[in-house]
């Protein structure tokens, strides 16, 4: 089969003379690798961020909160070495926060402070000096682009911005380039990871979907997340952190508003830990449930569903 | 390889998923650089190149396991250097004989040999064995065992399967086993509520692994049977929205049910968003002479009225008899969950009596539970429990017409399925003449209307418009459009 190396094509497309290498050579060495920074990947996981590496392309992850999306990036960062670029999305979010703004007041002084010492600069003179880089103050998207060194690029929430505000993103997540009007285009110098989060409490435009990997990140079967409890938290016996796995995943099953996450999971390991607890017994869960579930409804809920039961 | 998955693609699309060129470069590109043998890896390739929404998953899911069936993949191992495997023949066991596999069925497997059956006793004890320490090989060979034993495949049937499931897990008499693991289970745990629990889940998700197994034994032995293009279309599931609410088994119910709340979740966000950000009002006359004072009276900047625009007060009819009545329970849920872009909402339900289930919308902030409890508390039977439009139209003129003004949105559910009782149609004409519209949502097909007991037609004239609403696709449109 013919295909082109991806990022051979990228790399000719943006002008570099050397093709980065890639950061993975497979996904076993993604899983090794994430599992050094204590992020511990599920096959899919691994095999998302492998062929994000070798397709040159973002990943947007989606799944419930507290699932260990914006975990990944970070430890793909900490893994590759590369430096954590983050990208907050809110409503409202636009060009001047997301991609670069000019530095409007050191514009002003420039200008000032040529008149004031006579310099008969002649206007388009002064209108190319106020218009270069020096005034120019990169947000998080275009320093991305600029950085020479390895960088992640984390686009935190995308769902939260404004349908017209995505359009922003879909030049960087292609092109891996941003145009401003005055300077020209800003071509990466190397080939930034990028990793794109979102909680889908919107559907996402087609053209943002089609220019990424997709990659779900759901809750953790028992084992792994038993692993996770033992690698994220001090004092856990293997037991305790297996008794804990299976009672948050039967809780998973009822129909709660709101599922307890994985962060919350470490919470209560946590505090089980710090109470003593080798074992859950009734009253201690029953007392600690507050940290688990986060509405009243889904508390109550629970302690009929369990306690109900056995009196009756 | 390209050829299994541009046939694979092609199954993707008819099924309803939006797979672009560039997604089909993407996951041939992805393909060569993975290890093809390991089908989980190209699992996860493909599903990350190729879906790009959750929801889509069990399409692809169901679909991959027919096109990569264990042999199929392979089969395209075998040969990586050639492009020109043909698709038929990768579906087939890869060693000799292709031709007289699909008649042996019970003989089945081709390269396997001797998997001479076992007797129904061995297979309980191996299946027991299975399910206690659970090694995922275990329980494919005790699959592998059950179909062999009690699937009894016909081959050359264009069916998807699910008969020979069903057979095979009777036979393995699975509640008999899920009874077992209980009491199993129940007897090491610790006597706390919560072990309990968790031990109870453990076992349905036991349970749920060997059907799952059996399922995927069978599915391959049907593409070894009849080639994957042939059987994708049988097993083809359609996705949730699309889902024809009327005819949903049980299971499809469930998967309806499931994604009606995120759905309605998205369109109560997109149309919060839209309300926001709307184009404004009228000029403002007064602000905007007060500006044009710096521009030396010469308006340039005008200013504008927020936008007001007004609020439909929404008042919901629905049928709540056995035929449309889960129809009814997502439409109402539906119209809650956007009710803030609404400036009041009303909701009656009715089999031939009719009765005001508002309060119980008002008492809860979840419009699934409210929902819920509906069937227990509306008091809807007057008489002999069969749907009877006229009457309760007629009961809902007399009772609640005076509240009906032009600000009303009047929205009436069912399949107007009368059962040769009076129609009724000038109540309709009356609401029709004080409320600004009325619709009428119709969950059965158009080509089904004013056949049999249906009266549709008999209160058309009076309808702002009939709307063919049968998935929840239509459902969501209809009710994104009221806002």
């Amino acid at each position: 089969m013919t295909t082109i190396d991806p990022r051979f094509e990228l790399a000719q497309r943006l002008g570099l003379d050397e093709v980065p290498a890639p950061q993975f050579a497979d996904a076993a060495e993604v899983v090794t690798r994430l599992r050094e920074q204590d992020y511990l990947s599920s096959p899919e996981i691994a095999s998302a961020t492998f062929l994000a590496d070798r397709l040159a392309k973002p990943v947007l992850v989606e799944g419930p909160a507290g699932t260990g999306k914006t975990a990944l990036a970070q430890a793909v960062a900490r893994a590759t070495g590369a430096e954590l670029i983050r990208l907050q999305c809110y409503e409202g979010l636009d060009e001047s926060k997301a991609l670069y703004e000019w530095n409007y007041r050191k514009q002003l002084l420039r200008i000032q402070a040529g008149r004031e010492s006579g310099d008969a600069a002649t206007w388009a003179a002064l209108e190319d000096d106020i218009f270069a880089e020096d005034f120019l103050l990169p947000r998080p998207l275009l320093e991305a682009i600029r950085a020479t060194h390895p960088v992640v690029l984390l686009i935190d929430e995308v769902d939260r911005v404004e349908l017209e505000t995505e359009a922003l993103l879909l030049e960087i997540l292609s092109e891996y380039q941003v145009s401003i009007p005055e300077l020209g285009t800003v071509r990466a110098t190397q080939i930034p990871m990028v990793f794109l989060t979102s909680n889908a409490t919107r559907e996402l435009s087609e053209a943002l979907k089609r220019r990424c990997l997709y990659l779900h990140i759901g809750y953790p079967d028992v084992e792994r997340e038993r692993d996770i409890i033992l690698s994220r938290v001090p004092g856990v016996t293997t037991a305790l952190a297996e008794q804990i796995a299976r009672v948050v995943r039967s809780l998973r099953d009822l129909d709660l508003k709101k599922h307890p996450s994985v962060s919350e999971t470490l919470d209560w390991a946590r505090t089980l830990v710090i109470l003593g607890q080798s074992e859950i017994g009734d009253d201690e869960a029953a007392a600690t449930l507050h940290i688990l579930l986060k509405y009243q409804s889904d508390i109550e809920t629970v302690q009929k569903e369990l306690f109900g039961r056995r009196s009756s | 390889m390209n050829e299994i998955l541009s046939d694979f693609i092609s199954e993707l699309r008819a099924a309803g998923l939006p797979v672009s060129m560039t997604e089909h470069v993407d996951a041939a590109r992805a393909a060569t650089m993975i290890d093809l043998v390991d089908r989980e890896t190209l699992r996860a390739a493909l599903s990350a190149t190729l879906v790009k929404d959750h929801d889509h998953r069990p399409v692809f899911d169901s679909a991959f396991e027919v096109f990569f069936a264990r042999r199929g993949t392979a089969a395209a191992v075998d040969d990586p250097a050639t492009d020109e495997v043909d698709p038929g023949e990768t579906t087939r066991p890869p060693r000799g004989g292709a031709g007289a596999q699909g008649q042996g069925g019970r003989s089945g497997r081709g390269g396997s040999g001797s998997m001479s059956s076992v007797s129904p006793e061995q297979l309980q004890e191996m299946l027991w064995n299975a399910m206690m320490n659970g090694s995922p090989e275990d329980l494919r060979e005790v699959a592998q065992h059950a179909v062999e034993l009690y699937a009894d495949i016909e081959p050359g049937r264009r069916v998807g399967g699910t008969y020979y499931l069903y057979r095979t897990l009777r036979n393995l008499d699975v509640e008999g086993l899920r009874h077992k693991l209980s009491a199993a289970s129940a007897g090491s745990t610790p006597d706390s509520a919560w072990a309990q629990r968790a031990a109870q889940v453990d076992v349905e998700v036991k349970v749920r692994e060997l059907q799952a197994a059996i399922e995927k034994e069978i599915r391959e032995r049907l593409v070894a049977d009849r080639g994957a293009s042939s059987l994708a279309k049988s097993v083809r599931k359609p996705l949730p929205e699309d889902i024809d609410v009327m005819h949903a088994t049980r299971d499809e119910m469930l998967q309806l049910e499931k994604a009606l709340r995120p759905l309605a979740r998205k369109l109560a966000t997109r149309l919060a968003r839209r309300r926001r950000r709307r184009r404004r009002g009228p000029v403002d006359l007064r602000h905007t002479v007060r500006r044009s004072l710096s521009t030396g009276g010469v308006p340039i900047d005008l200013r504008f009225k927020p936008p007001h625009p007004a609020k439909p007060e929404i008042i919901v009819i629905a049928d709540i008899s056995g035929s449309v009545a889960s129809f009814a329970r997502f439409t109402l849920h539906m119209v809650y969950a956007i009710a803030s872009q609404f400036s009041k909402v009303r909701s009656f339900v009715f089999i031939d009596g009719l009765d005001e289930v508002t309060r119980l919308f008002d008492d809860s902030d979840d419009p699934g539970e409210a929902v819920a409890r509906i069937n227990a508390e509306a008091d809807v039977i007057a008489f002999d429990g069969h749907s009877d439009y006229g009457r309760a139209l007629t009961d809902f003129v007399t009772r609640f017409g005076r509240d009906i003004n032009r600000r009303s949105v009047v929205i009436i559910l069912g399949d107007a399925r009368n059962n040769y009782h009076q129609a009724h149609p000038e109540t309709v004409r009356y609401l029709k003449e004080k409320a600004r519209a009325v619709y009428w949502l119709n969950p059965e097909p158009t080509t089904y209307w004013n056949s049999g007991d249906s009266v549709i037609a008999q209160y058309a004239p009076y309808l702002t418009k009939i709307v063919e609403c049968r998935s929840l696709r239509q459902l969501e449109a209809f009710v994104g459009d009221l806002a």
